[in-house]
């Protein structure tokens, strides 16, 4: 087990978001990533490393009103 | 011309995105509405199953500005939280602060939109909070320096329709911010009406989103916003007790 993703336990390991977009298909998507709830920018997504016992939000937007 | 903080809108419909049939039908009453300003939730995003398209990735983002909303909030951090994360898409500077109180009436906590509209003026945020029509807290958010009051006519998603039409007066005839009437709206006369009365724009997503046929829903509540607005800058008659001839009382043929 290493982090925390949208509330599920991953098994693989990330070096850092972008690696994590990667993995997901989501680098050209309307993403925002909060790592520990702490909002990542886009520019720092490869910057940004991931280490065990992180908790990550992938968070878009749905409809609503 | 609807202006909310430093923008202009020509459209008075702020229109909803959720709940439609599907992305064609959504695509083509968000056209005919003519609406400028597209409501949208956050949400975790479903990484795991298969891809899912999305609507807003599908829109012309030069064509609206989005007005994400802090809807699953519980309290005022819930809400900030969820509106800086709307924020740092980088699509976007407006929130709609909805802080719910109630689930069984999804009625607004004013404690906490206050105490949230607070926070999220001092984060640089345009700040729309949705609220009851309750006319003394809209005057308190007011002088917090919020851009706009979003006071629901009655519960969301209930198309119960302008059930206080007495309160949303004294907001709108209290404030020198713009009122949008946000939830509740049912039929292209609740939305006239709130027009009517002096609203400076409306706010609906269930009335077009589930009609029966909801493109031309979104074109009847374009029709009947700007029907209600000119007739609110044209100025109505005075209500009388009974009737006055429109016909001249002179000149009968007959004695």
């Amino acid at each position: 087990m290493s982090i925390t993703v949208n509330g599920r336990k991953q098994l693989e390991l990330f070096q850092n978001v972008q690696q994590l977009l990667k993995h997901y298909g989501l680098e050209n998507r309307i993403v925002v990533v909060e790592v520990n709830q702490e909002i990542v920018m886009k520019e720092n997504y490869e910057m940004t490393s991931l280490s065990k016992g992180d908790v990550v939000e992938i968070v878009h937007f749905v409809g609503g009103g | 011309m609807l202006k909310i903080a430093d923008r202009t809108f020509q459209s008075r419909l702020l229109l909803g995105t959720g709940k439609y049939p599907s992305f064609e039908v959504q695509k083509k009453a968000v056209e005919v509405s003519q609406a400028e300003i597209l409501t949208f939730a956050v949400r975790r995003m479903n990484i795991f199953s298969e891809e899912q398209p999305n609507f807003l990735e599908q829109l012309d983002l030069t064509k609206y500005t989005l007005l994400p909303n802090t809807a699953g909030a519980k309290n005022a951090e819930e809400a900030v939280r969820i509106a800086k994360l709307a924020r740092a898409s980088g699509l976007c500077d407006m929130i709609k602060v909805e802080v719910i109180g109630d689930w069984h009436t999804l009625l607004p906590d004013p404690l906490e939109t206050l105490k949230a509209s607070e926070m999220l003026l001092e984060e640089g945020f345009i700040v729309l909070p949705y609220t009851s029509d309750d006319v003394v807290l809209a005057k308190r958010l007011e002088s917090l320096g919020v851009h706009a009051i979003m006071p629901g006519a009655s519960p969301i998603g209930s198309g119960k329709g302008i059930i206080n039409p007495m309160n949303l007066k004294f907001i709108i005839e209290q404030s020198t911010i713009p009122i949008i009437v946000d939830a509740g709206i049912g039929s292209p006369k609740d939305a006239a009406y709130a027009m009517e009365l002096g609203a400076d724009a409306v706010l609906l997503n269930t009335a077009v989103a589930g009609a029966k046929d909801p493109v031309r829903m979104a074109e009847a509540m374009k029709l009947a916003i700007d029907a209600g607005r000119l007739g609110f800058e044209a100025g109505r008659i005075e209500e009388k007790e009974y009737a006055t001839p429109s016909s001249p009382t002179a000149g009968m043929v007959t004695p």
